[in-house]
């Protein structure tokens, strides 16, 4: 029975001719140069290849090429709109292959940025997801607004808004002042109010859910099969959150809830986003409430030239895409022997066409929306 | 009721758009040419080179150790050492960079050239509007154009300038005085031995770096 | 529950296909993640029992990654007995150093980490080898029994040359159709452009 999951869906046209569509790589609706081979019959799709690789410029062999520390502020270029979780999931792999500690302030700012940048990307993602919808502009500038002062508060902690560069094995680059955590804290007071606003201003309507409701329906056994991972994963009502599952960091000692979808259709996806962006927020005010004082680096730890002994390690994070996780080989010299990425997007792709067929080439876009991918990390 | 929902995200609309005019968090717009918000203290953007004092060639704080050269990710920095040498600001005769370029077209702004520098000789500014309509020539920064005053430095990041030269004045205080002990030393010891040519060329330094002192000490207040 | 130790595993997994060999591969960093060697004849079937077995469960493919080993020269030094010239002309037999050069032929390997999303535990990393990097470059795909491996498969394939048999759709997915080398291979030289290898300080 398993193995019939994997028998990919053939629809059968009944009548009419065939046309193929080159959806992209310029199509406003890709979320970048992203294109998809469609055949269509009259409005309906009966095939769908995902073609990328436009923004390829092989990543993991410019780090392969440079040390450990060079590879951080390319690691912040791979989901360019969310460069702390990606600095994290690097970090976190060089600390297993090296065997390093990291400090306690440091594990909760780390908490702390990483909730922000998944807030912030979550609120993007619905802004783009309704505007494909149709919704055009008006959520998004609301989300953006939002994610503007998230990003503010990115700026004056790393210096730079979307490309931080923050943090370093064993610990962070800098250390966050007092009155960073305050204007956190004040940011943080105002965030549960947006998400019901934004809540409130699409979650109920009906042309909305007309559109999203049994669209792109995703089954729970294919969507483990295929590796889904994230939001995409949980909509489809599998309990399998990194952060949960791994208590990397200190995510053990906050106490948050897993939202999960039931149908696993767009509709499930978008508000699981919803959903996550409150539970975010929980964590947020935990980790600011119990972040104790002490350094953010640990001063043992070489950052220049540091050489691991020979062997592997794969370390994953929570991103907001999903799983992203970094595999690195080390043959003892200062450069990362292998150094693989997980792309939570790319691989989230694989079913693209399993979800689009039958469905109108309408709601191909909306349903590639709801995948959430980000063409630097796809192409690499 | 159909439709209840569409007119649930109406009112959410309608209260962004009258509450723009009243409340600050709903209107967070700014006209930018015209207007301006204020960069955050540790806003980067590229590199520049630091100088202590008035001339950007005697005061140039790198040394051409080439550390940044190597360390760059994108490998956008081009140093060629000098054959002379000059004093730095504790009197030491290093090496100074005859050729210093960065291409901020490759430049990605990260700052791990700042971090690891060990001369306080590099940090980032805060320029950005920096379009030319020539790609090649004008977005190779040369040492002339990445020169910049400590003063600069300090007016744009003002924390942590003065953290530097709280440490540089320290480094130097101590550096001064153990010059002054070499010195003492050497008197002494050429007081006791008639005097010989190496003690000369060492005093001829220690009388070097107090002048160079007194111009790095002066600048940051 | 926990994954039981690497050698346990390998245990079982031999019990339960019979004819697979599996050899456990130690890993000497601090992270400590061993992996299982598998031989590529039997890597489906065992691939199968693990995503089937009742207590493992692994269910869930997370990364499939090629790496490239390429072929190493490794000299040692021999003492030979050897009939020597004299200076004065006459031949004797004598114990003479001689470097003797043995190539070790390189290969290209793919690592599949497993975890279970069912069980909540993990992770058991998995190798299959391909014979040497230049003809031999044949293993079986495991795209069939996980299909989260299918875009990383073709990955493989595409930036390292790793054929895939038995997967459904192979074919390059980064670079372009018409590319012709395998640009994450060690020995790959970019055909203008040249990056620079960072030399490395201590």
């Amino acid at each position: 029975m398993r193995d019939a999951l994997l028998d990919r869906p053939v629809y059968e046209p009944e009548e009419g001719e065939i046309m193929e569509v080159s959806m992209g790589p310029h199509h406003p609706s890709t979320h970048g140069v992203f294109r998809m081979d469609v055949k269509l019959e009259g409005e309906r799709v009966m095939k769908l290849k995902p073609v990328f690789g436009y923004l390829h410029r092989n990543h993991e062999k410019i780090a392969e090429h440079g040390a450990y520390l060079a590879a951080i502020p390319y690691t912040d270029r791979l989901d360019y709109l969310c460069s702390m979780t990606n600095n994290w999931g690097y970090v976190l792999a060089v600390e297993k292959l090296a065997g390093l500690q990291v400090p306690e302030r440091a594990e909760y700012l780390r908490v702390i940025v990483a909730e922000l940048t998944r807030f912030q990307n979550h609120a993007g993602l619905i802004g783009f997801l309704l505007q494909d919808m149709g919704a055009s502009g008006t959520p998004l500038m609301y989300a953006f607004r939002e994610r503007e002062k998230i990003l503010d508060l990115f700026e004056s902690l790393s210096g730079a808004r979307m490309m931080c560069n923050y943090m370093r094995f064993g610990g962070l680059r800098v250390d966050a002042t007092k009155e960073w955590l305050d204007e956190v804290r004040a940011l943080i007071a105002l965030l549960p109010g947006f998400v019901d606003e934004f809540e409130a201003l699409l979650r109920a309507n009906e042309i909305l859910m007309a559109r999203t409701q049994g669209t792109g329906v995703l089954p729970r056994e294919l969507a483990i099969n295929a590796s889904v991972t994230g939001p995409m994963l949980r909509a489809s009502g599998v309990n399998y959150d990194i952060r949960k599952v791994d208590h990397y960091g200190v995510y053990d000692r906050f106490s948050f809830k897993v939202p999960l979808g039931e149908h696993g259709d767009v509709y499930d996806r978008y508000m699981m986003r919803l959903l996550e962006m409150r539970e975010t927020v929980k964590i947020l005010e935990q980790a600011l409430k119990d972040i104790p004082e002490g350094p953010v680096m640990d001063p043992k730890v070489r950052l220049r030239g540091l050489r691991p002994k020979a062997g592997e390690a794969y370390g994953r994070i929570e991103s907001p895409k999903g799983e992203l996780g970094f595999f690195l080989i080390s043959d003892g010299t200062g450069n990362p022997y292998r150094y693989r990425v997980r792309p939570p997007c790319m691989i989230n792709l694989t079913i693209l066409e399993d979800m689009c067929l039958g469905h109108n080439i309408a709601d191909v876009v909306i349903i590639l929306g709801s995948v959430d991918i980000v063409l630097g990390e796809v192409d690499r | 009721m159909l439709g209840e929902g569409i007119i649930q995200g109406l009112v959410e609309t309608a209260r962004n758009f009258f509450g723009s005019y009243v409340e600050k968090d709903r209107l967070t717009t700014v006209q930018y040419p015209e207007e301006r918000l204020p960069l955050p203290e540790a806003s980067r953007v590229f590199p520049f080179l630091l100088y202590d004092g008035k001339d950007p060639d005697a005061g140039l704080r790198c040394v051409a150790c080439q550390i940044c050269e190597k360390e760059c990710p994108p490998r956008c920095i081009h140093i060629e050492k000098s054959k002379d040498k000059k004093p730095d600001f504790v009197g030491k005769m290093q090496v100074y960079p005859a050729v210093f370029d960065i291409d901020v077209s490759v430049c990605m702004s990260c700052q791990i050239c700042v971090e690891v520098c060990p001369f306080d000789a590099i940090r980032m500014d805060k320029v950005f509007e920096l379009s030319t309509d020539n790609r090649f020539r004008k977005l190779l920064y040369t040492k002339k154009e990445l020169s910049k005053p400590n003063e600069y430095y300090q007016k744009i990041h003002p924390l942590e300038a003065a953290e530097t030269d709280e440490r540089r004045a320290k480094e130097a205080e101590e550096a001064k005085a153990k010059a002054a002990a070499a010195e003492a030393a050497a008197k002494a010891k050429a007081a006791a031995a008639a005097a010989t040519p190496p003690v000369g060329e060492a005093s001829g330094n220690g009388a070097a770096a107090p002048a160079k002192l007194a111009e790095t000490k002066g600048s940051p207040q | 529950m926990a994954l039981p130790p690497v050698e346990q595993i390998k245990a079982q997994i031999e019990a339960g296909v019979p004819g697979a060999s599996v050899t456990v591969i130690l890993n000497g960093s601090p992270s400590a993640q061993h992996s299982l060697l598998l031989d590529p004849a039997h890597a489906r079937a065992v691939a199968e029992l693990l995503r089937d077995h009742s207590e493992w469960r692994l269910d869930y493919c997370t990364l499939v990654t090629g790496v490239d080993w390429p072929d190493t020269e490794t000299s040692e030094k021999v003492k030979v007995r050897k009939f020597v010239k004299a200076a004065d002309g006459t031949e004797s037999e004598q114990e003479v150093d001689e470097v003797r050069k043995t190539k070790v032929p390189g290969y290209l390997e793919a690592v599949y980490h497993l975890f279970s999303m069912e069980k909540k535990h993990g992770q058991v990393v998995l190798r299959l080898r391909t014979g040497n990097r230049t003809d031999d470059t044949h293993v079986p795909s495991l795209t069939p029994v996980w299909r989260g491996a299918e875009f990383q498969e073709r990955e493989a394939f595409d930036l390292y040359g790793i054929v895939f048999d038995g997967h459904p759709d192979l074919r390059r997915i980064l670079m372009w159709d018409g590319f012709k080398d395998y640009p994450m291979r060690k020995d790959y030289v970019p055909p203008a452009d040249e990056i620079p290898v960072i030399e490395v300080h201590s």
